[in-house]
């Protein structure tokens, strides 16, 4: 883990194509990323897919991590909810590459079927990011649900019997018992959501390539195709420096503005 | 949970090295196996019979041919310089040579025993010098050639009263397009029925278009797109080729000859970068398929894919060519490009990879390759079998291709340093013209970002 992080430091600071030896150029690669509006656009761009993706994700997940806790007990319906997760994240995309696709998707042949226009969800600056986002959410909501659950274990049984002996009602319990008990594990959750939703790549990449023009070219994307695609590897290395900043960054800020480490439940 | 957490980690390390380092047992050995890569799946079996011909007539060499589509086959391609699992030869492309001659990893073929006394001559006019490097070397050696012509489906032609013969004097201009402009607008037709050319017609709900799309063009120099109007209204890419020293988009001849182009998209009677898929485009050949189009731009190489369709009973379509319209030069143009083969620096044996080169190169390679039909071969005998091929067996006639190469109508690929910095700029400006989110005047600062490249050496 230690070598290769140093390395891509060392690398960030060169001039370096991979096949011959690397140059040392000093700050030049960070001056030409504060300089360069694609990378910026790519910062906001994957900004955008992470507000989606998380908000969407987060509140579905925890409406059927609440169900699977207080409607069923069944372990069979429960694990139903993870099977998305099973399929990869590239089959996922290419499944829905083509149920979205313009001319032959089934899900435009719905759309034009209920005598509306027919939607370019994946060529079109406006839908692209949204899609890919909830592709991604309809892929990894399960998962998510089944940490949250996890979480909702934690919450003594005790406290629902007692709140239902007071006659409060299940949406009453929802707000004034799970939400503030779960705040921890829900920290702990968009902690590794968050991370893991900032460094989205394969779906763009199947999907969309980073179009139409440079709406979703988010930042992993753009990475990866200055690295491998145009053979600029020290530039590239500088971009997966600043994108690791950012990530520490938000990840220390989340930690400390939900007080991830301390628990209500004492 | 610490030690759940530590496998859950050295999970995701170990899925996220996957990539790229899949294909380790097929690397290059000096065990007399040659590797050979090639992208077109329809190529295939004539090479196949090259290679058996080789191995008979090298007793202890054979020959192995990797097939790949083309994306994966370039990123299969630099994984494999990175990590030594090239092949020892491999089917190149103009666009992309200069770039691995700059990061050394192909071989000087006049450098090689059996490929040293490969002649310039014995090809097509033009397509030798191409292959070498700004040092003088020749790194590819001619393996085919193709150009541009027009393919229309037989059936849209005759429904819209349509003689194909017209199709051979067609001329545009980017003032109202021409008599090319007016054919495209008759054979669009919207859902109601009404044609391009009729008035009512409804630009919004088109059923089949005129002329079909193949994106925009920013990957290839618009080689299936616009390169034969821009070509045939006197323009090049770079002020010379090969090795430019800067681009011309900023020219009113390219910018005038594009906002003519992309118009015939808003005019409706091209289909939209949304129609077509984004960046997982249909080709003009599926479009004229499924009846979305009537007939599109496309290449030589193309041919059996083309005859090949059939519509939705099983039927075959009845396809013809017809030649690139004359434009305001007076004259047709087509790009004229061609790929050769490449020996890489990380090849165990260069002398034998050396003998194969030289065998594809050769005459009785590319006789076999004009007898399967594919594509045109680099030397002039292969192209006449391929000819006699095409008239013979798919009753087809492709002179509108090879009359381009006689008429001497054609202009060379353009090759450049930097190539892969040049589609990656490229692509997404041409693309927003193309869906209209940006004017043509906008590649006025994309052509100021090219020349740039010249100045920042590699």
């Amino acid at each position: 883990m230690v070598w290769p992080t140093l390395r891509g430091i060392y690398l960030s600071f060169t001039k370096f194509n991979l096949l011959t030896p690397p140059k040392w150029t000093g700050l030049d690669n960070y001056v030409r990323m504060v300089q360069d509006p694609v990378f910026w656009n790519a910062l906001k761009v994957t900004v955008y897919y992470v507000v989606v993706n998380i908000a969407v994700q987060t509140a579905v997940a925890l409406v059927i991590a609440v169900m699977m806790q207080r409607l069923t007990k069944r372990t069979w319906l429960r694990g139903i909810v993870l099977t998305p997760y099973l399929v990869s994240n590239v089959v996922a995309a290419l499944v829905f590459l083509w149920i979205l696709d313009y001319q032959l998707g089934i899900g435009n042949h719905v759309i034009s079927w209920l005598g509306l226009d027919r939607i370019a969800f994946l060529s079109d600056s406006t839908w692209v990011i949204p899609t890919i986002a909830l592709i991604n959410v309809w892929r990894h909501v399960g998962y998510t649900a089944l940490l949250i659950f996890a979480g909702l274990q934690t919450i003594p049984e005790t406290m629902y019997e007692a709140a239902r002996v007071d006659g409060a009602s299940e949406i009453t319990m929802f707000r004034r018992i799970t939400v503030p008990l779960l705040r921890p594990i829900m920290a702990l959750v968009l902690i590794i959501t968050v991370v893991g939703s900032f460094q989205v790549f394969d779906t763009v990449a199947v999907t969309t390539r980073g179009g139409p023009v440079d709406s979703s070219r988010v930042l992993q994307y753009y990475i990866y195709d200055m690295a491998f695609g145009r053979f600029q590897f020290g530039y590239a290395s500088a971009m997966s420096v600043a994108l690791l900043v950012i990530l520490v960054v938000i990840t220390f800020v989340q930690y400390r503005l939900t007080r991830a480490e301390s628990s209500d439940l004492a | 949970m610490r030690r759940l957490l530590a496998a859950l980690s050295a999970a995701t390390l170990l899925a996220g090295c996957g990539w790229g380092g899949a294909d380790a047992a097929t690397g290059p050995g000096g065990n007399g196996t040659i590797e050979y890569w090639l992208w077109d799946s329809g190529q295939q079996p004539g090479y196949q019979k090259c290679a058996d011909a080789f191995a008979a007539q090298n007793p202890g060499l054979k020959v192995h041919i990797s097939q790949y589509g083309w994306d994966v086959y370039w990123s299969k391609l630099t994984a494999g310089f990175i990590a030594d699992t090239a092949p020892d030869v491999f089917t190149d492309h103009l666009a992309k040579f200069a770039q691995f001659v700059d990061l050394k990893v192909l071989r000087p073929l006049d450098e090689l025993g059996p490929t040293s006394d490969v002649q310039d001559g014995d090809y097509q006019q033009g397509l030798a010098e191409l292959w070498k490097g700004k040092d003088g070397h020749r790194y590819g050696t001619p393996k085919d050639w193709d150009t541009i012509a027009i393919f229309y489906n037989k059936a849209a032609l005759t429904a819209a009263g349509v003689d194909p013969a017209q199709l051979g004097n067609l001329s545009w201009n980017p003032r109202d397009g021409g008599t090319f402009e007016k054919l495209v607008a008759h054979l669009t037709i919207d859902d109601k029925g009404v044609r391009g050319d009729q008035p009512g017609f409804d630009k919004n709900h088109v059923k089949q278009y005129g002329l079909g799309s193949d994106g925009s063009g920013g990957g290839g120099w618009g080689q299936t797109q616009w390169s034969a109007f821009t070509g045939s209204a006197g323009w090049s890419v770079t002020d010379k080729n090969p090795w430019g020293t800067h681009f011309n988009l900023d020219q009113p001849a390219f910018q005038t000859t594009l906002s003519w182009y992309f118009g015939l998209v808003r005019k409706g009677f091209m289909p939209s970068y949304e129609q077509i898929g984004g960046a997982n485009p249909i080709g003009p050949d599926k479009e004229i398929q499924s009846g979305i189009a009537a007939m599109g731009l496309s290449g030589s190489w193309m041919i059996s894919t083309f005859t090949k369709l059939t519509d939705a009973a099983g039927k075959k379509l009845d396809i013809g060519i017809a030649p690139t319209p004359i434009g305001p030069t007076g004259k047709r143009a087509s790009m004229f490009n061609g790929l050769a083969d490449s020996i890489t620096t990380l090849s165990k044996q260069p002398e034998n990879a050396a003998k194969w080169v030289k065998f594809l190169s050769g005459a009785q390679c590319q006789d076999i390759i004009g007898h399967s039909g594919v594509v045109f071969p680099a030397r002039p005998e292969g192209t006449q079998l391929a000819v006699a091929y095409n008239r013979d067996q798919r009753k087809l006639d492709v002179t509108p291709f090879t009359d381009q190469v006689k008429e001497k109508t054609t202009f060379l690929f353009p090759v450049t340093t930097n190539a892969a910095d040049i589609t990656a700029l490229m692509n997404p400006r041409m693309d927003a013209v193309y869906i209209g989110s940006a004017p043509v005047s906008s590649l006025t600062t994309l052509n100021d970002q090219l020349n740039k490249l010249f100045e920042v050496a590699q």
